[in-house]
């Protein structure tokens, strides 16, 4: 189990995680906003600081993760700090660590019953400041915001709108590159700008 | 890996046995007596904390007699800990109680003990005498008890 592990985790596990909670939290709460996590953390190839923090905060054992295979590298690295449930089967999922954009259709995206049943999408990408520029509107920003990200796909904007339509159903993503992160709620609006 | 370096000949059907050993005495002894020993068998090399110290607690089970369920006997304070030395050996550890020197001086001489390079003299200068200091102990408790030993002829004789 700790035979691929060489990385602590969070220097100080209570006050890290809790500091890295309250911005995914407020990430989620006002979509599109940057935040900065794990600026000391010495995360595992091929995950960046703030994906791992993320990672460390949110997943446990009553947590299945499905992760991409790409990001194998940090499989033991996750089981040994988060104590996480890996499956492989995305359809078991509660989160799912990918570094590209997965096909959304393969995750689950909850219930009408049960809407938060659905997947929480840890997606790492190369750069959140620069590239690709997204208008975001709707719950939790007053007026639109924009938003530029490296490395989502050409058509990001038509899956999105899918996503949104299956609303209060959906999957939400929290984007991480490098120490940044933020969060696209399933309830927000997203369109190329 | 490290990890998948095998003991030093260990019987088949337990392979973890050598490692089970010292893990045992190393949760049962002092930090300053690990510390101290670790000092004097070739030093306390570099190292890193991976996990912990930290405390927690865990549910112990019993069984009702050699058939019955398991319940709960009640929770017990752990601290466990895991470092990593710097020539790649990883070491745990799971004491009881709170004492974090001594979950960490116990993980990190697990560590050094899985270093094929250290593991015959760490076991002859550390591990030996903390065992012979354990036993010596559990002798001692064990003849007193045995003084005030009842001899039960009438039990003896029925079933004779």
């Amino acid at each position: 189990m700790s035979a691929g592990v060489s990385l602590p985790g969070f220097a100080d596990p209570v006050r890290d995680a809790q500091a890295t909670f309250r911005a995914v939290l407020d990430a989620m709460a006002r979509p599109g906003r940057l935040h900065h996590v794990g600026q000391n953390l010495s995360a595992p190839a091929p995950l960046d600081r703030a994906t791992a923090a993320v990672l460390l905060t949110l997943i446990d054992n009553e947590t299945p993760l499905w992760v991409d295979p790409i990001a194998a590298a940090a499989r033991d690295w996750l089981a040994f700090h988060c104590g996480a449930a890996m499956t492989d089967a995305p359809g078991d999922a509660t989160f799912a660590l990918a570094l590209s954009m997965p096909n959304l259709d393969a995750l689950p995206s909850g219930t009408h019953e049960v809407p938060e049943s659905s997947v929480t999408l840890i997606l790492q990408i190369p750069a959140l400041d620069t590239g690709t520029r997204y208008r975001l509107s709707g719950p939790g920003l007053r007026v639109p915001t924009l938003l530029a990200v490296t490395g989502l796909p050409q058509d990001f904007a038509r899956i999105w709108h899918e996503n949104h339509a299956l609303y209060p159903r959906g999957i939400d993503v929290v984007l991480c590159a490098g120490s940044t992160l933020t969060a696209l709620p399933r309830s927000v609006t997203i369109e190329e700008a | 890996m490290p990890d998948n370096q095998p003991m030093a000949q260990p019987p088949p059907d337990q392979p973890h046995a050598a490692r089970r050993h010292w893990i045992s005495v190393l949760a049962r002894a002092d930090a300053v007596a690990i510390a101290e020993l670790l000092g004097t068998s070739g030093g306390i090399p570099e190292y890193r904390r991976l996990r912990g110290p930290d405390a927690g607690l865990v549910m112990v089970r019993g069984r009702t007699g050699g058939g019955g369920a398991a319940f709960n006997l009640g929770e017990m304070t752990v601290t466990r800990c895991t470092v990593r030395t710097d020539a790649g050996f990883v070491g745990h550890a799971y004491v009881a109680g709170r004492d974090e020197r001594q979950a960490e001086m116990a993980a990190l001489a697990d560590a050094l003990l899985q270093d094929p390079t250290r593991q015959r003299r760490l076991l002859a200068t550390l591990i030996e005498p903390l065992a012979a200091t354990q036993q010596s102990g559990r002798d001692a408790t064990a003849a007193k008890a045995a003084a005030t030993r009842v001899q039960f002829f009438a039990m003896r004789n029925m079933r004779a």
